[in-house]
């Protein structure tokens, strides 16, 4: 134990996943207080200028504040991709977990929902409901919910399927304990820390969908802009200010390389 | 004159963390000579064997001391020697061969890698030596075999592939690990007997690492006794066995001939047992897949009769495929028969579980082999016993914890252990609580099912004592069921022989170990292991003039 | 018999994805005719007249049962005709045609390239078995899987393309250029999607081989004297070609994802652009013929992972054939 622990300490992996999602979690908070600049106010005349004293990743396309508008796309993009999986645990868990202690009927049919969700390329089923319903912050989240809660779904059922076959949730049934203790007493315990895992991974998935829905133009609409939208919208101004479009790209990569980093750091801590 | 081939001077090895696995080992092995290391799980004897062949598992590390072979200091010699001298100056044998054979090339490949990789031998070379070797290990059509998949042969031949690839290269040193452990008594006489003819054949040196002192006495010349990581004492054979020196070797030598056959005589005349069953089995039918006819598809047990008696300890004996954990499964009611009834004190069973009374469900316990799997390891004890005191008797606070330290009590653990978690206590102490969350339902029935053969020989003695006492203390009636006759022939009053799903032979224990009738339950007995030097080659005869006996009557192959 | 076994595996799973198409037709159409309410009004927009909108329905023959449109549909998408497009008038078919041929040579020449580049590069990971350069490029692949494909096409374009002019920033692909030209709108794209789905590919490679080196026949290996290297190459590669088929066809299919993001940057006349343009138009029976193909390409992927896997397993070899003796 003290082994594992001294590990998850020293790996410099885990400390830079750390002190970044930290950081983007402070400018989401931040942000909702203060932020230096009206990020929907046209600030300066000249659009996709480049950093300047008091804008210091410079403006972007329509001459607005690219730190204002990063800093407020941090808490819609971390509030969509939180609330997202969020959502895809609750259901998927519920369910999974339900499908594996049940077994028989609803397991199958709800396996075999989950099969036909699986076998679709999520960004086309984005598309296409794009499509049926229009684009919104609650639809984009609700697609994510829904085709993450099919992946949640089968790590659920797979743990509880696991579990079952342990001596102890046997016994305990074969004392004649009814499903809450099962589930709550036996297997939660058990359960919580893969999901974690997964949560945190399935959390940078959600974050680059709904970053690839904004950025060909099918996300967040303007002017609210998540970080995907932002380097959409920016991404002529590559030659005189090339920060209002890498900025928000790199702030995505930073939040999902993090995720992943944390996940292999915990897994591996796991392994020991 | 005797010439060093492993010379093993105050080796230390200790994990990446700085825990201790050995500390200062010393040992030579000779030519022609066979040293055992026999030791508890966790003693260090498998680090030992693989630091042997300079190999270190990953998170251990060698701290100091030699391990020279041939000549050659092993811990430090790079790659490529190592290389070269593994398989043909030293080869390996593992305890299961099913997972040290690489599931996807064929044996015969497996087996001549390593002399087409040392080029000691050319292609056609090693191909004929394999063969030879399989003849040579009476395994079928050796000119053929060696063309199949590990998965196509059963356990025992897959076995003796692994001693033909060891004997490949006539090695100086072979080091086997528990070579037999892994396998039924009955399989495991033949190919103990196979290894020693092989070891003295090839006048090859051997490094014999094994829990079981009975096996290891067959075949050694030295015996060293390892605890702890720590060699206790170093000898002979035949003084290690008659004339130990140190506390923990009496100790050991003691629990192994507490569980031998020989203990039968040993035995206290039991107590009388009720006449009346208190359990019966009738006929019992059980297995997977679909059921047609009162039969399913695949079946375990085919029509299996049990009477137990108040108060009374009956065995349920069989190898691996025997069905007798199916048996315990279905008499707890985790397992629906296909046909048949269970019937407790005249009142006929339902097949689950679930359509059983909370009555019947308290009435009958079970405690499984696997303790790790038993407990759950997220729940502290105080939990783990105080669920199951307030789910039958409704006892909480105050008066559960004082039941819960009376519960500790019997099975001889100290108050203190209710904050503990079960990763944090001994395998044998897991199988103490695991037995005292089955009291604690206050039982009437408890079913063992092979408790203690995940279990060091001595904590098993401990284990198998502390089952008598509660019977004769709370006056339990046991169903023990379990693989191995020594276990049993200590503890039960009476005994049921299992063979694929069927009894065999059912009666007193006395005499069906002492005078058994039906060939199986003959074979059983002569394969136990015993502490004398000799009883391996009168095992082997025994076993050869009742194969002939046995293969008629044996539906499916071994 | 193994071989039988595989044969009605490989028939059973056809079977099974016949009827997963059937389901995502039903879906694809339900979304895009039914969900959205009048299609008429959608394409019209709001300030259409109720009589145009009305000829539009009888000519789009809306005012038949959904279930009759939906079998004419699908009767006409298994011939490739896929109705006409609201926005241009001309049939859908006409559209694709080129945009599949496009997308198909940028999503081919990624595969041909990423797959053994990912393979080579999860097998020379694992055979640095945790040594500082398996460490080091674990690190390097995992962030590079992690990474948007939009910020490596926006770096690439800002390096190559705006300061150093060497490539075109955009992939105009048209019938005239000859191969020279062509070269040189692909590069950054496919560079872009390479970088991505090799270091997922390597990740899992590596993921399955690390797997597999902890199993006991590869202890056993090593301490038959068997060199590292071919410890890797012969003892573990072997267990571990089923996994790794599965992995190269989830990620081939996954390359979807990646075609959008990419197409949209480089204004590239694919598939995905086409789709994205008529979504953005509510382009209905364009967008539902671009569903059908993404989907049908994704499901077929998935069932060659499926039988790669199931081909390659061990269990699938014949059973004991001298099991008698």
């Amino acid at each position: 134990m003290t082994g594992a622990s001294t590990s998850l300490r020293l790996s410099p992996t885990l400390a830079f996943s750390t002190v970044v999602l930290t950081m983007f979690a402070l400018i989401a908070l931040v942000s909702l207080v203060a932020l230096p600049q009206d990020p929907f106010d046209f600030i300066t005349d000249e659009p996709l200028m480049p950093p300047a004293v008091g804008m210091w990743l410079g403006s972007d396309y329509l001459g607005r504040d690219v730190l204002s508008r990063l800093m407020d796309g941090t808490r819609i993009t971390l509030f969509m991709a939180l609330t997202a999986t969020l959502l895809a645990h609750l259901i998927g868990d519920t369910l999974g977990l339900l499908a594996a202690t049940r077994g028989g009927f609803v397991d199958t049919v709800l396996s075999r929902i989950v099969d036909i969700v699986l076998a679709l390329p999520k960004i086309i089923v984005g598309l296409v409901v794009v499509a049926a319903l229009g684009s919104s912050v609650w639809v984009i989240i609700g697609i994510a919910s829904v085709v993450y809660a099919a992946g949640v779904f089968r790590i659920a059922r797979a743990l509880g399927n696991d579990l079952k076959e342990m001596d102890y949730i046997k016994l305990a049934r074969s004392r004649g304990e009814g499903m809450g203790w099962i589930l709550f007493g036996e297997m939660l315990p058990h359960v919580v820390r893969p999901l974690a895992t997964d949560f945190a991974i399935r959390a940078s998935f959600a974050i680059l969908f709904m970053s690839s829905l904004s950025f060909v133009g099918l996300g967040v609409q303007p002017p609210m802009a998540d970080w995907g939208g932002m380097a959409r919208e920016n991404l002529g101004g590559l030659s005189t200010n090339p920060l209002a479009a890498v900025a928000p790209a790199l702030a995505i990569a930073l939040v999902s390389i993090a995720l992943n980093l944390l996940v292999d750091a915990l897994d591996g801590d796991a392994r020991h | 004159m005797s010439t060093n081939i492993l010379t093993v001077d105050d080796l230390r090895i200790a994990t990446t963390t700085g825990m201790p696995v050995l500390d200062g080992i010393s040992l030579r092995v000779c030519r022609g000579e066979v040293l055992a290391l026999i030791g508890a799980s966790g003693s260090g004897k498998t680090t030992l064997a693989l630091a042997a062949l300079g190999h270190l598992r990953p998170g251990l590390r060698a701290t100091g001391g030699s391990v020279r072979l041939d000549g050659v200091e092993m811990l430090t010699a790079p790659q490529p020697v190592l290389n070269r001298m593994r398989g043909r100056v030293a080869s390996y044998i593992a305890q299961s061969a099913a997972a040290a054979f690489n599931p996807r090339m064929r044996l015969g490949d497996q087996v001549v890698e390593s002399a087409l990789l040392h080029r000691s031998q050319s292609a056609v070379q090693a191909r004929a030596r394999a063969q030879d070797l399989f003849g040579y290990l009476s395994l079928p059509n050796p000119d053929r075999i060696g063309t199949r998949f590990p998965y196509q042969v059963s356990g025992g031949q897959l076995q003796r592939f692994m001693i033909a690839m060891g004997l490949q290269e006539e090695p100086l040193l072979m080091v086997c690990d528990e070579p037999t452990s892994a396998l039924d008594v009955t399989t495991q006489v033949e190919v103990m007997r196979l290894l020693k003819q092989a070891i003295l054949d090839n006048d090859t040196a051997a490094l014999f690492v094994s829990h079981d002192l009975a096996v290891v006495a067959q075949i050694a010349t030295r015996i060293a006794v390892m605890c702890a990581g720590a060699i206790v004492e170093i000898g002979d054979t035949e003084q290690i066995i008659n004339a130990p020196r140190e506390d923990y070797t009496r100790e050991l030598i003691a629990a192994c001939q507490h569980l031998s056959l020989g203990a039968l005589a040993q035995r206290p005349a039991r107590l009388p047992a009720s006449a009346d069953a208190t359990l019966s089995v009738k006929g019992v039918v059980a297995g997977y897949g679909k059921v047609s006819n009162g039969k399913p598809s695949i079946a375990t047990l085919h029509g299996v009769d049990l009477e137990v008696r108040k108060r009374e300890i009956v065995a349920v004996i069989g190898e691996s495929g025997s069905g007798k954990t199916t048996l315990a499964r279905v008499i707890a009611g985790l397992h629906a028969p296909a046909s048949g009834a269970v019937t407790m004190s005249g009142e006929t069973l339902a097949g689950l579980d679930a359509q059983r009374t909370a009555a019947q469900r308290r009435r009958i316990q079970l405690a499984v082999q696997m303790a790790d799997t038993a407990l759950n390891p997220k729940h502290r004890l105080r939990r783990i016993l105080g669920r199951v005191l307030a789910f039958f008797h409704g006892i909480k606070g105050a008066a559960a914890e004082a039941r819960m330290l009376e519960l500790l009590a019997m099975v001889s653990l100290p108050p203190h252990y209710l904050d503990r978690y079960p990763t944090e206590i001994s395998g044998g102490e897991k199988q103490r609580i695991n037995l005292a969350r089955a009291l604690a339902a206050e039982p009437e029935i408890l079913i063992c099912d092979e408790i203690t053969s995940a279990l060091d020989t001595i904590v098993a003695g401990q284990i198998i004592a502390l089952v008598k006492r509660l019977r004769d203390e709370l006056g339990l009636t046991i169903i023990f069921i379990s693989h191995d006759l020594a276990t049993v022939a200590s503890i039960a009053d009476r005994v049921t022989v299992l063979r694929h799903g069927r009894v065999v032979e059912a009666g007193e224990s006395a005499e069906v170990l002492s005078a058994p009738k039906d060939p199986y339950t003959r074979l059983l007995v002569a394969s136990v292991p015993e502490l004398r030097q000799g009883w391996l080659e009168d095992a082997a005869a025994m076993r050869a003039t009742l194969a002939t006996e046995l293969e008629t009557s044996r539906p499916g192959a071994a | 018999m193994g071989s039988q076994g595989v044969v009605n595996f490989i028939i059973w799973r056809l079977f099974a994805t016949l009827l997963l198409l059937f389901i995502v037709s039903l879906l694809v159409f339900w979304a895009c005719e039914i969900l959205p309410g009048d299609v008429a009004q959608v394409a019209l927009g709001q300030y259409a007249t109720p009589e145009n909108v009305q000829a539009l329905r009888l000519e789009m023959g809306l005012n038949e049962p959904a279930a009759q449109r939906y079998l004419h549909w699908l009767a006409g998408a298994v011939q490739g005709d896929w109705g006409r497009s609201m926005v241009t008038k001309s049939p859908v078919s006409a559209l694709l045609s080129e945009r599949v041929a496009n997308t198909a040579l940028l999503a081919g020449i990624t595969t041909v390239i990423a797959v053994p580049l990912a393979i080579l590069l999860g097998v020379a990971m694992a055979m640095w078995n945790g040594r500082a350069l398996d460490r080091g490029a674990s690190v390097v692949i995992l962030a590079l899987s992690a990474t948007p494909e939009f910020l490596l096409a926006t770096l690439l374009v800002l390096l190559f393309a705006v300061n150093l002019g060497w490539l075109p920033a955009v992939a105009y692909l048209s019938t005239g250029s000859g191969i020279g030209q062509t070269a040189r709108a692909l590069l950054l794209p496919t560079a872009s999607l390479v970088v991505v789905v090799t270091a997922q590919i390597a990740r899992m490679t590596r993921a399955i081989l690390g797997n597999i080196l902890t199993q006991p026949y590869i202890e056993m290996a090593i301490l038959k004297g068997v060199p590292d290297r071919r410890i890797v190459a012969r003892h573990a590669l072997r267990n571990a070609v089923g996994p790794i088929a599965n992995v190269v066809a989830l990620n081939t299919a996954y390359l979807v994802s990646g075609i959008v993001v990419v197409e949209t940057i480089f204004a590239y006349p694919g598939l995905a652009r086409l789709m994205i343009d008529s979504v953005q138009s509510r382009d209905l029976p364009v967008v539902q013929a671009c569903a059908m193909i993404f989907c049908a390409t994704y499901v077929l992927l998935i069932l060659l992972a499926d039988v790669m896997a199931r081909v390659f397993d061990p269990r699938s070899l014949p059973q004991r054939p001298m099991d008698t003796i």
